[in-house]
Parts: structure tokens; C-alpha cells; sequence
């Protein structure tokens, strides 16, 4: 009796969470649908759960499209998602490095003036940064897009985390062996330290290619939008053309989703590791 | 020797730390800066202004719903998110079969962008018109086509928002649960079990719960932070191109517009951001005081 009751509590379960599974599904399925039909079927009130025919054109008139500068887009947000995740691991990984083992008599101080930028709310410093790089000249370029993305605190902190548990034996050999601080990070440190560095790049990578405000802001020209910014141009525009839409937006989640699926370990060790609790 | 190290230091953390002053500290303190100025059009004003900015900002209907619609986005959003994320990390916790496809699947909408997840909401899910697929679910039951983003009374474009975010959070805040749960000693459920507690709700309110009081902290603080910076999905769900409907406008959207909209006004929208930092500062005080004395208040 108790068994059955067990039993019936499970299959329930499973049920909800399918059904469930189901639900998250159901957006992605319908940005592969609709980003694969003609715009007459996308509207088209009798609606089907497969598309009558199956239109890969679309993906040509996407980029065929010249009043949307679809791939130079796509081509800024390959750069700047890849110029952000190296510049905020490089930079990161040494001030976390320097933060955990280099004995230093103000090291708390500035720790902590780091860490205090991390209470100080994105919204509330956006106004102002842009006034700073537009005064920098840095408006509409991918220099301004780029280069004041790169010194996350949040990124700085995991890695200090990280180097504070890191084993000292492997460090002190090296000392021993007469490598300076400069050659036991990169010789001894960065190898032994690879799937922090996963972890952080992938999560710096996703936010990169994901945001939206800073690139609206800066990119105010067409020359330096970045996909976020030309998908959304899309759908705040006089005449929206839906299947192009649609077809861009699955497109520009293609790459992501690649880069999900590969590191999503890294992502759950990293958010493990990142010691918010 | 010591000497040397302090050189070292700064040749590993002075570049991030000079590079995190200037686009952290320096921005905010010319905002405080321009905040007392008249400066419109111009980063470099001249005409001192005192409090103006900030009486006019603070007289501005328009500005003090902008803060309204935050707290009751905040209120909505942030236990929303808790119990649907709860709930999946549990569920998917004591899962046997498919536990990692499971949490891949829930896990996926943070790949997504809120310009893209608005983007299905808005065109193709609560798609005002006959194609939508609430409206067409709705009418398999009879029911009227409801215009979802153009009806505040009630406020159908409520629903649109939060479901749009929970979908694109909730799974993030769910890996955050698993990794509490995965911490918790199964000796105490032992424990419970011996002592005759049946599993379900008393283990979960007993156990379970205070276990993940840490992480709980960690995942309302987040959220808390999270809503304040709500931009994308209001900005990329209600505005077109015939311009942004006056309700549901969050302070960033509405400082988006005083600041860099058709005004420039950069002195308004530097006292803007100040003011909501102010808010923003109270309303984590306040929160970060209310959840350490649920905290004492368990232990005691």
C-alpha cells in the first residue's frame, strides 16, 4: 500500500516536471517555427504545429536585407563578446592573483574598495558612463563598447576566491626554483587553474553577447550595433518584418546555445564556486 | 623585499584597479557633479543649479511612477521566482531518471537574451491578435482574443512581464538551489525519519528550509538587484515605433529617455540615478536587516 502510494508520488512527479519541461520548451520551439515559415503563415490564424513547408530562404533575405545591417552586427558581437571575455580574464585573473598571494600591507583596503563597486547598481552608473565615454570621444565605436565592460569586480572576486584555495605547495616549488611572481602565474598558476577560467569566460561570453542596454546606448550608429541592438530595432520599427525576425533572432541565439551546451558544466561549478553563499 | 612585493602587487591588480576607477568611481562622481548643474545637450555645463534638479525630479509624476512600478515589479518578480525556482531545484533534485536532462532544459532560457525572449512574447505568444498563441488557446475554450501589452485595466501587460523574466531566470536560481541542497547532510533526513517525520512538507520545513537559509539570502538579494536593473524585456515589450506607453515605465527606462532621450538632459537624469540609488541603498538596508532577523529568529 505505502510502496503503491510511493511509487504513484513518483510517476506524479515525473508527469509535472515533463509537463513542465514541456513549457520551457515551448519559445525556443516557436523561435525555430516561426523563424522557418513565410510571414503569411506566421500569421496565418489556422495555426499548425509544423509549418507546411520548411523555408530556409529565409535566412538569405535576412542578410540580403540592407535597411538592417544584420551580419556587420553579428560580426560586432562576436568581437566584442570575444574582446570582453579575454580582456575581463586576463585583466581579472592577475588583480585576483595579486589580491590572494601577494603580500601586500594595503591589499584589504583595496579589496574592498573593489568589492564596494559591486553594491553600486548598474542603472545608477549607466547615466554617467556614458557622459564619461562620450567625453572620451567613444561614442558609436567599438572601443567604447568594449573597454569599459572589461573590469568586472564580480569576474575579480571568483577568481580571488578561487587562488585563495589554490594548493601553496605547487607555488612554493616554483619559487624555490627561482621563478618570480611573473613566471609562476603564467608557467604554474593559469594551467593549473583552467576550469575557473571556463567558468568565468563562459559566464563573461553570455553576458557579453547578451547585453542590451550599454550597446544601445554607445552604439548609436548602425556601423556599431550589435545583434542585441539590430533584433531590437526589428521590433520597434515602422514595418516589421516577421519571418526575417524571427529567423535573426534564432540565428543570433545559435552561437549561445552552442556555447551553452558545451560549457553548462563550467557554468554550475563556477556558480558553486562563486561563494554568493 | 618588501618593497618588491608591493611593486608586484600593483603590477598585477593596477591595471584593473585604475581601469574599475575610472568607469566605476570616476562616472559616479561626475554624475553627483552634474546632478547640481544645468546641463542639457552638454557634459561640460556651466550654470549651478543647487537642488533644483532634484525637486523637479522628485515633482515629476511621471518619475515617482516610474519608482512605483519598480517596488511592485520587485514585489511580484522576486517571490514569483523564488517558489518556481524552489520548487524545480526540489523536484529536480529527487528526480532519479533524466535528472541532468531536466536540469539542462530549465536551465537553457539563461543562454537567451530578454531582447529575444521579448521578442517571442510580444510577436508570437502574446501576440495581441489572432495568431498569438494565448489568444488561440483562449479560444479553444471560447474565449475573446485579449490585447495583451495594450491593456493596463487590468493589466494584462503584467503578465507578459513577469512571465517573460521568470522564464529567462528561473532556472539560474534553481542551479543556485541544487547547489545548496546537494550541501545538506543526508544524516539530518536520517535523523527526521527515526524520529517519525514523514517526508513531504514537515522534512521541508524543518530540514530543508532552514538548511538553505544561506542560500535563500543570497538568491532574494540577487533577485532584489536584479529587478532593479529591469530595462530590456519593458523597453523591447512596450515600446514601437509610435513611442513607449506611459504606464509600466521603470526608472531605468524612464531616466533612459529624460538622459539620453530627445531632451539630453543629463543633468535630470544624473539627480534621477542619484535618487534611485538613495532607494535602491534604503530598500537593501532594509531587506538585509529583515532577512538576518528572520535568521535570529530561527536559531533562537
Amino acid at each position: 500500500m505505502d510502496d503503491a502510494l510511493v511509487r504513484a508520488g513518483r510517476a506524479l512527479r515525473l508527469a509535472v516536471l515533463i509537463a513542465l519541461a514541456l513549457l520551457f520548451l515551448i519559445p525556443f520551439y516557436l523561435l525555430l517555427r516561426n523563424g522557418l515559415s513565410s510571414e503569411r503563415e506566421i500569421t496565418s490564424p489556422e495555426w499548425t504545429f509544423f509549418p507546411h513547408e520548411l523555408r530556409w530562404d529565409n535566412v538569405h533575405e535576412l542578410f540580403a536585407d540592407t535597411s538592417v545591417p544584420f551580419a556587420r552586427s553579428l560580426l560586432n558581437s562576436a568581437l566584442i563578446a570575444v574582446a570582453t571575455t579575454l580582456g575581463t580574464l586576463l585583466l581579472a585573473s592577475l588583480a585576483g592573483y595579486g589580491l590572494a598571494r601577494i603580500p601586500y600591507r594595503y591589499a584589504d583596503k583595496v579589496f574592498y574598495g573593489i568589492l564596494g563597486t559591486l553594491l553600486i547598481p548598474a542603472a545608477v552608473t549607466f547615466v554617467p558612463s556614458f557622459v564619461l565615454v562620450s567625453s572620451l570621444g567613444w561614442i558609436s565605436t567599438l572601443r567604447g563598447l568594449i573597454v569599459p565592460t572589461l573590469f568586472s569586480a564580480f569576474a575579480c572576486f571568483v577568481f580571488r576566491q578561487y587562488f585563495l584555495g589554490f594548493p601553496k605547495e605547487l607555488e612554493d616549488a616554483a619559487q624555490v626554483d627561482g621563478l618570480g611572481y611573473w613566471r609562476t602565474y603564467w608557467l604554474i598558476v593559469v594551467p593549473n587553474a583552467r576550469p575557473v577560467f571556463a567558468a568565468v569566460g563562459t559566464i563573461v561570453f553570455l553576458g557579453a553577447w547578451n547585453s542590451f542596454l550599454w550597446p544601445l546606448v554607445i552604439g548609436q550608429d548602425q556601423s556599431a550595433w550589435t545583434v542585441q541592438v539590430a533584433l531590437s530595432s526589428f521590433t520597434t520599427a515602422q514595418v516589421i518584418r516577421l519571418h526575417e525576425l524571427f529567423v535573426a533572432a534564432a540565428v543570433s541565439i545559435l552561437p549561445l546555445l552552442v556555447v551553452f551546451l558545451v560549457f553548462q558544466r563550467w557554468i554550475v561549478t563556477g556558480v558553486e564556486r562563486s561563494g554568493i553563499d | 623585499m618588501k618593497h618588491r612585493s608591493a611593486l608586484w602587487f600593483w603590477v598585477f591588480v593596477g591595471p584593473f584597479a585604475a581601469g574599475l576607477a575610472l568607469f566605476t568611481y570616476v562616472p559616479l562622481l561626475w554624475s553627483v557633479g552634474l546632478s547640481f548643474f544645468d546641463a542639457q545637450n552638454t557634459v561640460t555645463p556651466t550654470h549651478f543649479v543647487g537642488l533644483d534638479n532634484y525637486t523637479a525630479m522628485l515633482r515629476d509624476d511621471a518619475f515617482r511612477d516610474s519608482l512605483k512600478t519598480f517596488l511592485v515589479f520587485t514585489a511580484f518578480i522576486v517571490p514569483t521566482t523564488y517558489v518556481v525556482s524552489l520548487t524545480l531545484a526540489l523536484m529536480v533534485n529527487r528526480v532519479r531518471w533524466a535528472r541532468a536532462f531536466f536540469r539542462s532544459v530549465f536551465f537553457l532560457p539563461a543562454a537567451c537574451s530578454y531582447v529575444v525572449a521579448a521578442l517571442v512574447w510580444k510577436m508570437s505568444i502574446f501576440s495581441g491578435v489572432r495568431f498569438g498563441l494565448a489568444n488561440t488557446v483562449l479560444g479553444w475554450f471560447g474565449t475573446d482574443s485579449v490585447a495583451w501589452l495594450a491593456t493596463p485595466d487590468p493589466p494584462w501587460y503584467w503578465l507578459v512581464l513577469i512571465t517573460v523574466r521568470l522564464w529567462l531566470q528561473a532556472g539560474f536560481y534553481m542551479i543556485l538551489f541544487l547547489a545548496g541542497l546537494q550541501r545538506i547532510d543526508p544524516a539530518l533526513y536520517e535523523a527526521a525519519a527515526v524520529d517519525g517525520a514523514r517526508p513531504g512538507w514537515t522534512v521541508l520545513r524543518h530540514i530543508t528550509l532552514p538548511q538553505l537559509r544561506a542560500t535563500s539570502v543570497a538568491v532574494v538579494l540577487l533577485l532584489v538587484v536584479n529587478a532593479f536593473q529591469a530595462f530590456d524585456e519593458f523597453y523591447n515589450l512596450l515600446s514601437d515605433a509610435r513611442g513607449y506607453p506611459p504606464y509600466a515605465r521603470p526608472p531605468l527606462v524612464y531616466l533612459y529617455y529624460t538622459a539620453l532621450g530627445q531632451g539630453q538632459n543629463l543633468g535630470l537624469g544624473s539627480a534621477g540615478a542619484v535618487i534611485l540609488a538613495l532607494v535602491i541603498a534604503v530598500v537593501t538596508v532594509a531587506q538585509a536587516r529583515w532577512l538576518k532577523l528572520g535568521r535570529t529568529d530561527a536559531d533562537g
